[in-house]
């Protein structure tokens, strides 16, 4: 995270200095990674868990201020993904309109956002299960439509050779580069999401959260808030589908499958969602267990593996790493941040 | 500020997030990276595909050129991003310099298309056989030891047209690039016959429901052509079955191989008769598919007898290691290690193989029918070799590339 956001992100907050410490350092430690990392853990594992990450964060703005788990987070960053590559360029030889980048990349986030408000639109009137039911609903018929339609999606094989743009004399898909583009969005994203949740409107999406009837008796729109909640997180997962199309150069059906929606949310569980920076821990575990899991245990059971941690995880703290962050804090907190005598 | 537990477990993560990324470089050793699919509909595909290519390692016992071989497996879910993934971590992680696979169609064609970006790397594929992941727009350092799709054909149009004299055929394919060039290339000699396709259903990887493509599929139809792979084949065989469905089968090259004619249920029915195509026959009686066979049961799991994926990749893991044989085991000069690769002409346990110039491999096709073995399994029998069948399928270059890419419309003979 950059330092300066964290820091405007926990005052806001109202939080403990401790934190604004303990965020000062995990920026220094995140900002001079590159140092030591090579250019596989810099874009493979760092950025691509970040981008993981702020699609998680998306889902966790929803489940935790507003009570709605979605499973179409995926499908949301998707949108984004398939706008670049049909609006800007491709080597599938189909569409490839070679937006520039500063009119793409914002029209893609608002479509995301704009297609994120109508999943809300949709599923707010449900709660609960049925809210993980419709938003599953959504993302599996995106999947199959997208993997079917060939005039707009490129059916299965989906779209190829999709640059990230040269700004600057900067190539931003360089590993170095890249790097410091997720990380700058994530700490955005991190610090917009501390800051919204002590605002007004984030405390009306929380209370909406704990009593919506009370919060409806006292005047306050709880469709509007609700929907809109799921506009700024189509904001932030359509910023992750633009860096997602960028990581991979490709985008196909397999990005929006399923299991990869299925993913985001043991992100987020792993995680924990009671804080913003759960589903950046998540992202890092998860993202270094898929890619390390099969040097292991071998090519046949790897999956067992990754389901195995998770179930020893969900199962010892059910809020996630955050959790078992928070069981061993009070005396690691007196430890640390007692002054010196 | 005292040193806090917090701190120190602070710096074991990120000590532990960078330590694996100091290589150990060994000399004695050469990491090649096998791609398959080790998860998704394909698993047990891409796992008959490993033991392909450790078969190959075991008949070099383990070494080539004559340093210690290592192989770094890779798995993908069959879609290209997954395969494009695990690539990238062979590649940029593990540092493979050479790299065998990936397995299916739409995979070869995003592994080919990565291999662009990495020109110190070698890309040798597994058993993906698209056709345009080396016919249109191919990468210098990617090379197809197996055939394609259409290739894998070859013979199959002609012989369900005049010797089984079917008039009409629809066909059931999956919905991506390996079962169009399949389609293409039974079509090609079908309908250059007199042969009508009045229908195509393309059903989505993994599809579990073939009700509505089994309604759909015309009455009066003379057969049905299926192309489908795996758990999809099974799924949809035996749903047709269920729905009382009478009409003789065409198969694809990997709808009626070992890892579908073993598959328990009362299959067996429907697919005894099935004609089909592929590069292998599995009642070949040739000396050295008797012998291959024989080291390829060696592996753990193997099936009755090898599947094309295990073929292929034993074929594409071959040529990797005889060009390592070849250099002496140096392969610091890339350039070098695809000039030997594209001048290797070799016998295998199905012919000569040679490259083309846009390095896809000449090879034997088989065409088969389904027949009942002495042991009770059921096993492709040998009915016809094709010998020496190009990418072009005999036809000139520029006339083929004039028919246009393989999708799900072309070719079309209603």
């Amino acid at each position: 995270m950059s330092a300066d956001a964290d820091i405007v992100g926990a005052v806001a907050a109202g939080q403990a200095p401790g934190t604004a410490a303990a965020h000062v350092a995990l920026a220094v430690l995140l900002v001079l990674y590159p140092l030591v990392a090579s250019d596989f853990f810099l874009t493979q594992i760092g950025g691509y868990s970040l981008i993981q990450g702020l699609i998680a964060l998306s889902l966790m703005l929803l489940a935790g201020y507003g009570g709605m788990v979605s499973l179409a987070q995926i499908t949301i960053a998707g949108v984004a993904g398939y706008v670049v590559a049909i609006f800007g360029v491709n080597n599938s030889g189909v569409h490839g309109f070679g937006w520039p980048w500063w009119v793409l990349v914002p029209f893609a986030i608002l479509c995301a956002a704009l297609a994120s408000s109508l999943v809300g639109w949709i599923s707010v009137r449900t709660s609960g299960i049925y809210t993980i039911m419709i938003t599953l609903a959504i993302a599996t018929a995106s999947f199959y439509f997208a993997q079917q339609n060939y005039s707009f999606f490129n059916g299965f094989p989906g779209y190829n050779g999709i640059p990230a743009p040269q700004v600057l004399g900067v190539n931003w898909r360089g590993p170095m580069p890249f790097y410091y583009l997720c990380l700058g969005t994530a700490s955005l994203a991190y610090a917009a999401v501390l800051y919204g949740q002590r605002s007004t409107f984030g405390l009306t999406l929380q209370a909406i959260r704990d009593n919506p009837r009370r919060m409806h008796a006292l005047g306050f729109d709880v469709t509007a808030h609700k929907v809109f909640a799921w506009f700024l997180a189509g904001v932030i997962a359509g910023a992750a589908g633009v860096l997602l199309v960028w990581f991979q150069g490709r985008i196909s059906p397999g990005t929006i499958s399923v299991g990869t929606a299925i993913n985001v949310l043991i992100i987020a569980v792993i995680g924990g969602i009671r804080h913003p920076i759960g589903p950046f821990l998540g992202a890092v575990l998860v993202v270094l267990l898929q890619t390390f899991a099969i040097d292991i245990v071998g090519a046949a059971r790897f999956n067992t593996l990754i389901g195995f941690v998770f179930l020893v995880i969900v199962f010892v703290s059910p809020d996630g790493i955050l959790g078992l962050w928070q069981r061993f804090r009070p005396r690691a907190a007196r430890e640390a941040w007692t002054p010196e005598p | 500020m005292t040193l806090s537990r917090r701190h120190i477990l602070a710096l074991a993560m990120t000590t532990a997030l960078t330590l694996p990324s100091v290589a150990l470089a060994q000399d004695d050793t050469i990491k090649i990276g096998v791609l398959a699919t080790f998860e998704g509909a394909f698993t047990v595909l891409g796992e008959d595909g490993e033991r392909g290519a450790l078969t190959a390692l075991a008949e070099f016992g383990g070494m080539a050129g004559g340093k210690k071989i290592e192989v770094v497996r890779g798995s993908s879910d069959a879609s290209p991003d997954s395969a494009v993934r695990a690539a990238r971590k062979l590649v940029e992680q593990d540092g493979v310099k050479i790299l065998v696979g990936p397995l299916s169609g739409d995979e070869g064609i995003a592994v080919k298309e990565y291999a662009k970006s990495q020109p110190d790397v070698t890309f040798i594929n597994g058993t993906s056989a698209a056709q345009d992941t080396t016919l249109r727009d191919p990468a210098p350092n990617f090379f197809r030891f197996s055939t394609d799709g259409a290739q894998w054909m070859a013979g199959l149009g002609t012989y369900a047209f005049t010797e089984k004299g079917y008039q009409t055929v629809a066909v059931v394919a999956e919905d991506y690039s390996f079962p169009y060039t399949q389609v293409f290339g039974f079509m090609a000699e079908y309908c250059k016959a007199g042969g009508k396709v009045p229908s195509k259903s393309w059903v989505p990887i993994g599809n579990k429901d073939f009700s509505s493509v089994i309604a759909a599929i015309p009455d009066d139809v003379d057969a049905i052509y299926v192309a489908l792979g795996g758990a999809d084949a099974v799924n949809f065989l035996t749903q047709y079955q269920d729905a009382g469905g009478q009409a003789p089968l065409v198969g694809g090259s990997i709808t009626v191989d070992q890892t579908v004619l073993t598959s328990k249920g009362k299959l067996r029915d429907v697919l005894v008769g099935t004609p089909s195509a592929g590069p292998i026959a599995d009642t070949n009686d040739s000396a050295e598919w008797m012998a291959f066979v024989d080291a390829y049961k060696q592996q753990a799991g193997a099936f009755p007898s090898p599947s094309l994926f295990a073929h292929g990749y034993y074929i594409n893991m071959k040529a990797a290691l005889l060009a390592i044989d070849q250099l002496g085991g140096d392969l610091s000069d890339p350039a070098k290690l695809r000039d030997t690769l594209g001048g290797l002409s070799f016998d295998t346990p199905t012919g000569k193989v040679s490259l083309d110039k846009n390095r896809n491999a000449v090879a034997d096709m088989f065409l088969t029918e389904v027949t009942e073995g002495t042991d009770g399994n059921l096993v492709n029998k040998l009915i016809k070799v094709v010998p020496q069948v190009n990418q072009t399928l005999g036809i000139a270059e520029d006339e083929f590339l004039a028919l246009g890419a393989v999708s799900r419309d072309n070719p079309s003979c209603p």
